[in-house]
């Protein structure tokens, strides 16, 4: 036990991305004593602190397994490097529900030189909550994004995990096979999000990809999203579409309010951690869901996460 | 009857060659060394430890004609075991065959050639599965002319019985592997070529100790095959429907415990695959006594050449027609092989064929280990010596200076790493240029055979590396799938109670959970020790990294600090360890990281010692049986080196 939590978080806050691993422990430290020196980390590079958001552009990667999100990443990696961009990925993976323990093996399909001090992938359990990204990883996005110039999410898609994708990330990305329905199935019945972008992968299978492309666009119109842009990739050799979906990327992050949807995503995170903490019977005392939004909204824009729940703890106990 | 041999370099696996078929064998098995196998050249990082360490290095026409010094390539029956880079192997054998004015109709042997299995189980493959198919399918179409008496392809079932295979699967999917083969090459020949392309179509074969069963399997490959033939690919000269296959019985269940009794293992085994005339192998190969615990020496191969030779000249074996036919016991267990093979192809084809399911089989193989790993540890399946009658006399045999085992000479890859370097000073390289772009240029187009530019390349100098390296360029590198992540979490029997409670405990101590990174450095592409013991770790609960095969050691520290793992296990069996570990171990403190090392593998005594001195906290060997006894090991380390409490 080294290093003071706040010197990792200071360090991070300055650029330095050596210090990244060792904040990471922090954080997925769930023990009292863990759990105070996440707070102490957290607190340095919280956009209060920094005076500014993050730079970092976040961006969530999602969608159903066999998807072929493995080696788009590996190429967006490749290409991110190319231009020059520091990143990070954090690679979500399901847990053992029986026995607690997981196998975290994705991270072998992302190439990259060991040696390169600009990529850092970690790789974390979704810890056993359900379809729901840790809280954990709410706050190695915090810590990571003053020191990254890209903190990518990656998560398999199963239903309620791209809602979560969302709320950490400036950009979210779904990931689809050609010919995989189900996605668009999700969409339409309103149980996934529609998301910033949507990418059709093995672009190589030619037609076939660029009927699914097709199909999602006019679905997506259909349901009168028309700022959802469709891209078709190919990530295998000769890759196609790396450099538009950066392209892209790059475009809907200048296209967006990234101050207010971070503000807006800290606020729905603080109520789900106060929700999970509390129970949906203290909801219940602060008027129900939507009203806690409502009074959140009021709030003090610069308070981050824990601010932000001890502000609801404080409004529940005056409740009750 | 040969030996599968060959080590170090040209020079003196072409002095070995001349000896062994001086005492009396009938042919060449040539093992390739790691980096030839895998397409990278003495030089390059992935290769190190690994030059002339379980064959011999060729990285180029230079090395090979050394290798073949002296042999007459017309009469000589040559087997190749190569694969992802088979085409380059073969056009630098009919290179020196063509500058020694032999007739390239006059070659005969075999190129092992099955991508497939190294995807499912060696792991020396160098391509996608797309373009491997690509490369195996052009051989076929050109040798069938060109070599007419080569076997362009061995269709292996033995390496997943390694694996793990099930009789059932080990017959399913080496004939799905045979139908993708054959597939591909319908499209790459003529009608009236392609009975003879489904003729020269040979298997390799496993043959373990259940050895009634074994041979039940053989009899019921053959009528599988026969039907293939017949019905999907109207064959009908029965000479061409032949199910024609070569044998290396089982290493899987040689014991480093009381060695002794692997040749007892040894002579039954090669007995399934010689009792019966109808299903009886072609060509045999015998492992030595001594394979779990290190590299054999001459001895031990002619330990084993013997056998086959008391099997053939001494005993009554040839003699008599098939002893088995109308037996109804061998009838009835065939037509059980046949039915339950057949079911599990229809899966196969179900996925879409051999090369779409390569994720599926995989995790079936990992899932059967398993299961056989378990049945070892609860004592359900007995294996004598390691699980019961453990108590033993010491053994004479292992008494000797070197301890029962080969060494390689460490000076081997120092000298081939320099002479690769003189080799590409001393070409002409607007030549090599030029057959390399024509290589990328035939790669890239897929209605052109690559055999003809890299046979261009082979005449030009090209190395093993500059060759494979245009490919990987064209075709893109890959990585197979590790099977670990679907394999199925076994029955709630409470046998991992105890292992997971002590893993949450530390958890619980530590703040997280307890993380480990399998690693396995280096090319050797044996997994199976280290998908056993992933999945053994995420179901005793743990967080567990497992990357696969081929990582170089700053891969692994790198890993290892980015994941912030509090152990890492590594798993080598390629008799690397010696080069590799200390390597890793020192990436692992330059990068930072204050963690524990664990090591598994065929490690002779003398060198854990060694690596227990270099800081390595423990060293496990193929007699450390019990996996879930070494998970309670580890996590025990990992309580101690962070000052918390395992018990209560």
């Amino acid at each position: 036990m080294s290093e003071g939590a706040a010197d990792l978080g200071r360090r991070l806050a300055s650029g330095d991305r050596s210090a990244a691993p060792a904040a990471l422990n922090v954080i997925e430290d769930r023990s009292p004593r863990g759990r105070e020196r996440a707070r102490e980390l957290l607190a340095v590079v919280s956009p209060a602190s920094l005076g500014h958001e993050a730079p970092a552009h976040i961006v969530g990667l999602t969608g159903p397994p066999g998807a072929g999100k493995s080696s788009l990443l590996s190429a967006l990696v490749r290409e991110w490097r190319a231009r020059g961009k520091t990143v990070a990925v954090l690679a979500v993976d399901p847990s053992s529900k029986r026995s607690g323990g997981s196998l975290l093996g994705d991270r072998a399909r992302i190439d990259h030189d060991p040696k390169d001090d600009g990529i850092l992938i970690r790789s974390t359990a979704a810890g056993g909550r359900l379809g729901g990204l840790a809280a954990a990883t709410r706050e190695a996005v915090q810590a990571l994004a003053p020191a990254f110039d890209v903190v990518v999410v990656e998560t398999v898609g199963v239903g309620q995990s791209e809602t979560d994708v969302e709320e950490v990330s400036d950009t979210t990305v779904v990931v689809v096979q050609p010919g995989s329905g189900d996605t668009l199935q999700f969409i339409k019945a309103g149980i996934m999000e529609v998301p910033d972008l949507l990418v059709v992968t093995k672009a190589d299978l030619g037609d076939v990809a660029l009927r699914a492309r097709r199909d999602l666009s006019a679905a997506l119109r259909s349901l009168g999203s028309r700022d959802t842009k469709v891209l078709a990739v190919a990530s295998l050799p000769p890759p196609e579409g790396v450099d538009e979906l950066i392209d892209a990327l790059e475009g809907h992050r200048e296209a967006t309010d990234i101050a207010a949807r971070r503000l807006r995503a800290r606020r729905l995170a603080a109520l789900d951690e106060f929700t999970v903490e509390h129970g949906e019977r203290a909801l219940r005392a602060l008027g129900g869901r939507r009203d806690a939004e409502r009074w959140l909204r009021g709030q003090d824009e610069g308070l981050d996460v824990p601010g932000l729940v001890a502000a609801l703890e404080q409004r529940a106990a005056g409740a009750s | 009857m040969r030996t599968y041999a060959g080590h170090s370099t040209a020079k003196e696996s072409n002095a070995l060659y001349r000896k062994n078929l001086e005492k009396g064998q009938t042919g060449l098995s040539i093992a390739f060394d790691l980096p030839t196998q895998t397409g990278y050249d003495p030089d390059h990082e992935l290769s190190r430890g690994e030059v002339g360490k379980v064959g011999v290095s060729i990285a180029h026409k230079g090395d090979m004609h050394q290798l073949l010094d002296g042999i007459p390539l017309g009469e000589m029956n040559t087997s190749m075991t190569i694969n992802a880079t088979a085409a380059w192997l073969l056009a630098l054998y009919m290179t020196v065959a063509e500058e020694n004015d032999v007739d390239r109709g006059s070659l005969q042997g075999t190129t092992q050639n099955d991508i497939i299995k190294e995807f499912l189980s060696r792991g020396t493959y160098a391509f996608p599965p797309g373009p491997s198919m690509r490369l195996i399918a052009d051989m076929i179409a050109f040798t069938v002319d060109e070599v007419p008496k080569w076997n362009p392809i061995n269709i292996c079932s033995y390496h997943l019985q390694e694996a793990g295979a099930t009789p059932v699967q080990e017959i399913a999917y080496a004939m799905s592997t045979a139908q993708a083969v054959l597939d591909a090459a319908r499209e790459r020949v003529d009608e009236e070529t392609f009975p003879r392309v489904f003729g020269r179509i040979s298997f390799f074969v496993n043959a373990g100790i259940r050895f009634i069963e074994e041979h039940a399997k053989l009899r019921a490959m053959g009528q599988i095959w026969e039907q293939l033939g017949r019905e999907r690919y109207g064959v009908t000269d029965s000479k061409l429907l032949r199910f024609r296959y070569g044998v290396q019985v089982n290493s899987l269940g040689l014991t480093e415990a009381q060695p002794e009794n692997n040749v007892i293992r040894i002579v039954l085994e090669a007995l399934a695959v010689t009792l019966g005339r109808n299903a009886r192998a072609r060509a045999l190969q015998l492992p030595a006594w001594n394979e779990a615990l290190g590299l054999p020496r001459p001895w031990d191969q002619q330990w084993s050449l013997r056998i086959q030779q008391i099997l053939a000249y001494e005993t009554d074996l040839l003699e008599y027609p098939d002893i088995f036919e109308g037996s109804h016991v061998m009838e009835g267990l065939v037509s059980e092989l046949v039915e339950g093979a057949r079911a599990e192809m229809a899966v196969v084809a179900e996925h879409g064929g051999a090369v779409e399911a390569v994720d599926y089989m995989k995790t079936q193989l990992v899932e059967s280990h398993s299961e056989r790993v378990a049945k070892i540890e609860r004592g359900d399946l007995k294996v004598i010596g390691q699980n019961v009658f453990q108590s033993s006399e010491p053994s004479p045999l292992q008494e000797g200076e070197d301890g029962g085992i080969l060494t390689v000479d460490p000076g081997v890859e120092q000298g081939q790493i320099e002479a690769v370097e003189k080799w590409r000073s001393s070409r002409d390289d607007d030549a090599v240029g030029k057959a390399l772009d024509a290589l990328s240029e035939a790669a890239r187009d897929e209605n052109t055979n690559i055999m003809e530019a890299t046979l261009a390349c082979a005449r030009a100098g090209v190395t093993t590396g500059e060759w494979a390296a245009r490919l990987r360029e064209c075709f893109g590198e890959y990585r197979a799938p590790t099977g670990v992540g679907d394999a199925a979490v076994p029955a709630e029997d409470g046998s991992l109670d105890d292992l997971r409670d002590k893993v949450e405990r530390v958890s619980e101590s530590l703040g997280r959970r307890v993380k480990i990174l399998v690693g396995k450095p280096g090319l050797d592409g044996h997994s199976n020790g280290a998908e056993q013991i992933a999945v053994r770790a995420r179901d005793a609960g743990m967080d567990v990294v497992y990357e696969g095969i081929r990582l170089t050691p700053a891969r692994i520290a790198a890993t290892a600090v980015q994941e912030g793992v509090h152990v890492v296990g590594l798993s080598i069996l390629s008799g690397s360890h010696r080069e590799l570990i200390p390597e890793v171990v020192r990436e692992l403190r330059e990068a930072g990281a204050d963690v524990p090392v664990v090591v598994g593998g065929i490690i002779p005594a003398r060198d854990a010692q060694e690596m227990l001195e270099m800081g390595v906290a423990r060293v496990y060997t193929p007699k450390d049986f019990e996996i879930s006894r070494i998970m309670g090991d580890i996590v025990e380390l990992v309580a101690e080196r962070n000052g918390v409490a395992t018990a209560a």
